[in-house]
């Protein structure tokens, strides 16, 4: 598969780095060139020399995403920092540019929950922490 | 927009910058029930000290803040942050979340208009855009329609401060070498602007507006502002 993977904070780079590691085609696309050493770090050889591929671009500019791969991508993931940022790039991946699989990282619930009714595959950090801290703090 | 008198319309309105400030004043001095939403806790208290309880603080692409402001039965929703991200969010979720049938977005930078068209937001309202219209209007034999057209294709307006002792200052606008693809459309001076033609001079201190492929920018920028050059639209 070829995913592409937009924001390489501590999500995107390790899911980048899992996936090359899985065999698929990768390609990361990040407004700062310097979160490339996410990429590299802990492993033996580069990021690219390992076969991955990093963009320099800012999400919403679709000629970054379109140098990034995304007419080919087969899965697009939207890590960004930013909630608003990752619900209009994955929308714009979904309706746009016809990605057949979309995730989206959305750190607000409420907004998390509603995405996902519209048919947005998202994954909500802060659900998953407020659930689980619910099952350590509140056993018997 | 329920039918009857002003004063039943309820407005929601996202962003408390100039634009939401202003819109929320005129909206109030035409009757109307107000609401603006400022996430900058600084903002919202200054601009609280006069429009009072009609300013909520909170962070207006939160599902609860939109809902505590009363988006249930608000007839119109204007989002003017400064994110294009927020404007989107906030208009698609009034829409179709809310069932908010009036929406009005505000495009920061015109390279995202077609985000908002590919999202349903609409209609969305691009400064550049209304200024590209008024020049049109004002000076039709400029032979702006084509650069209107153009627009679609990802033109760009830039606006720059004229620096003291940049190259261009002092100067005629045919004697500043811009590169090909780049126009001036208009030059802002005391409080005045005007569309220059050749032999218009260019003077330190001067706001200029340059219409331009994208790209061109840091070909552009020199000639007007050596130091501390400054990009207010177009990004």
């Amino acid at each position: 598969m070829f995913i592409l993977i937009v924001g390489a904070g501590r999500v995107g780079s390790a899911l980048a780095k899992r996936a090359l590691d899985a065999g698929h085609e990768v390609s990361v696309l990040d407004e700062d060139p310097l979160s490339h050493e996410r990429l590299d770090k802990d492993q033996s050889i580069s990021w690219e020399d390992a076969g991955g591929r990093f963009t320099v671009g800012t999400a919403l500019e679709i000629d970054g995403l379109i140098e990034a791969g995304i007419e080919q991508a087969d899965v697009f993931m939207a890590a960004t920092s930013g909630d608003n940022t990752n619900l209009v790039i994955a929308q714009l991946a979904q309706r746009r540019f016809k990605v057949p699989r979309v995730v989206v990282r959305v750190a607000d619930p409420g907004r998390a929950a509603w995405y996902a009714e519209q048919g947005l595959h998202t994954i909500c950090p802060t659900q998953h922490a407020i659930d689980e801290a619910e099952q350590v703090v509140l056993r018997t | 927009m329920t039918e009857g008198s002003p004063e039943q319309m309820y407005v929601i309105i996202a962003g408390a910058g100039k634009v939401g400030w202003n819109l929320a004043r005129e909206l109030i001095a035409k009757d109307r029930e107000v609401t603006l939403i400022e996430s900058d806790h600084r903002r919202f208290r200054v601009v609280a000290e006069e429009l009072e309880h009609c300013v909520q603080y909170g962070d207006a692409t939160e599902l609860w803040v939109l809902e505590r402001a009363g988006i249930q039965r608000a007839d119109l929703v204007i989002a003017v942050t400064g994110d294009d991200e927020d404007n989107i969010l906030i208009c698609q979720v009034a829409k179709e979340k809310y069932g908010c049938e009036r929406i009005v977005a505000r495009v920061n930078n015109p390279r995202n208009l077609d985000h908002f068209k590919t999202l349903g937001v609409q209609p969305a309202v691009s400064a550049t855009d209304l200024i590209l219209r008024l020049i049109e209007h004002e000076v039709p034999e400029y032979g702006l329609v084509q650069l209107l057209a153009l627009e679609e294709e990802h033109l760009e307006i830039i606006e720059l401060e004229v620096g003291a002792g940049a190259e261009a200052a002092g100067r005629t606008v045919s004697e500043v070498a811009l590169p090909e693809g780049s126009l001036i459309i208009s030059v802002l001076r005391e409080g005045h602007g005007f569309v220059p033609r050749a032999d218009s001079e260019i003077r330190a201190g001067d706001q200029v507006l340059l219409i331009l492929d994208p790209g061109l920018e840091s070909e552009v920028t020199p000639r007007f502002a050596p130091v501390g050059s400054k990009v207010s639209a177009g990004r």
